[in-house]
């Protein structure tokens, strides 16, 4: 059998198309029975791709790290923590923020559907939702980590938190020693998303 | 329920796509389109909860589940719930994607079925319910899960079938997703959070020293192990 790279890459498109027309067909009839709200497309695309996002997370990081008396609430009850910062545009049942210590490393994951802590890091990345990461990381979490880059000394722990029920996880990442004298805000503009999925260690 | 959803430890797979997470947005714009339908379904009353959408989302097709994508299980959990209410019919669906363009070839995830009786659209606030009843089991206590697959949504996954843990957590009671699902009310029960030895999962996977897997289980699915001698 030949191999067409160009008519695979036709039959990828075709996957592709085939939810992405139907996905409209139905927003359209959504529309006309007065179900969907014409503008409420737009609308999503506001408030996910601008207002709620990572930087939500960010700050509660920062703060954890130069307010001891909030990391520890932060840790004894993330959803008190959260509703202090008031963050628009997304709401938690219950949060529940794991801190990586020398010991021990924490990495979050939901393998049965795509389970994410969306009022304080915004929108789930791709590679969080697909089975690859889903299926792998519960089973050879090392493994995983080594392909984003991140190696774990062989003598800490690493624990996985799979987010079965309503409860969130969100990483309380390690503060590197070189950013001490950081600002509160600083800080926050360099603790990323991957740090707090527990994929990616801060350097 | 066994099914393709239930990812956690199947063999295989293949890397990570790292790169695919740079900046997650909703584009192209029919991942808003299928959000805000979702959204919209909530509202309606169509999709009466979280656990009867996300076991819309178990039963479409399995090939579709891998291939269409995170908002492509959202259109087919969309169209299953809409046609099980009664709202809009598949062939309705059909008419309008070729209308735009869609082959009669295309695959289409939805398989609605019946929609549950007794299902009615609830308080879209927090599933956190206190119980009157103090909860069984406390944390350090060793626990096993059950052995059994449930034949429709449940929140235990394969992987920690018939598996030996510690409860490290205690979370009050919530409502059962179990029940919810299929109509048969909230029926809060207590959840807490269970760690596993990795290694006593898979025996066979990499080693690392201390490693445990934590899930969040009702307590329905756990009954006592005696300690080890």
């Amino acid at each position: 059998m030949t191999h067409d790279p160009d008519q695979e890459q036709d039959q990828q498109d075709d996957h592709a198309a085939e939810p992405a027309i139907r996905a409209e067909a139905l927003e359209s009839l959504l529309i006309e029975k007065g179900i969907l709200d014409p503008a409420a497309v737009d609308e999503v695309i506001e408030r996910y791709n601008e207002r709620v996002g990572p930087m939500n997370g960010a700050q509660l990081v920062a703060r954890a790290w130069v307010d001891e008396d909030f990391r520890a609430l932060l840790l004894r009850d993330g959803t008190e923590a959260v509703n202090r910062f008031e963050f628009r545009g997304g709401q938690v049942d219950k949060l529940v923020v794991v801190e990586n210590t020398p010991a021990v490393h924490n990495v979050v994951v939901c393998t049965l559907c795509s389970c994410y802590p969306w009022a304080v890091l915004g929108l789930p990345p791709k590679w969080y939702k697909d089975p690859a990461y889903r299926s792998r990381v519960v089973r050879e979490p090392r493994a995983v980590l080594r392909e984003f880059g991140t190696r774990l000394d062989d003598d800490v722990s690493v624990r996985v938190w799979d987010s079965s029920a309503e409860i969130r996880y969100m990483v309380l990442p390690e503060r590197p020693p070189a950013w001490a004298d950081l600002s509160e805000e600083q800080l926050a503009s360099r603790v990323t998303r991957d740090s707090m999925i527990g994929v990616e260690v801060l350097a | 329920m066994d099914g393709i959803h239930d990812q956690g430890g199947r063999p295989g797979n293949a890397p990570i796509d790292t790169d695919s997470g740079a900046a997650a947005a909703l584009d192209p714009r029919w991942h808003a389109a299928v959000f805000a339908s979702i959204n919209a379904l909530f509202a309606s009353g169509v999709a009466a909860n979280t656990d009867y959408f996300r076991h819309a989302i178990e039963r479409i097709d399995p090939d579709c589940y891998l291939e269409h994508g995170y908002y492509g299980r959202w259109l087919g959990a969309a169209e299953t719930m809409l046609v099980e209410a009664g709202v809009i019919s598949t062939a309705e669906i059909d008419a309008r994607a070729r209308e735009r363009g869609a082959s009669s070839a295309d695959r289409v995830a939805a398989r609605p079925g019946t929609r549950p009786e007794g299902l009615t659209p609830g308080d879209a606030g927090s599933a956190q319910r206190t119980l009157a009843a103090a909860p069984r089991y406390a944390i350090g206590e060793r626990v096993r899960t059950a052995r059994d697959a449930q034949p429709g949504h449940t929140r235990l996954p394969a992987y920690a079938r018939d598996a030996v843990g510690t409860v490290i957590a205690w979370h009050d009671g919530w409502v059962f997703p179990d029940s919810h699902a299929h109509g048969r009310g909230e029926d809060p029960q207590h959840l807490y959070t269970i760690a596993f030895e990795r290694s006593a999962l898979w025996p066979d996977s990499e080693a690392g020293p201390g490693d445990t897997v934590c899930l969040d289980l009702f307590e329905p699915y756990l009954c006592p192990e005696p300690d080890a001698p």
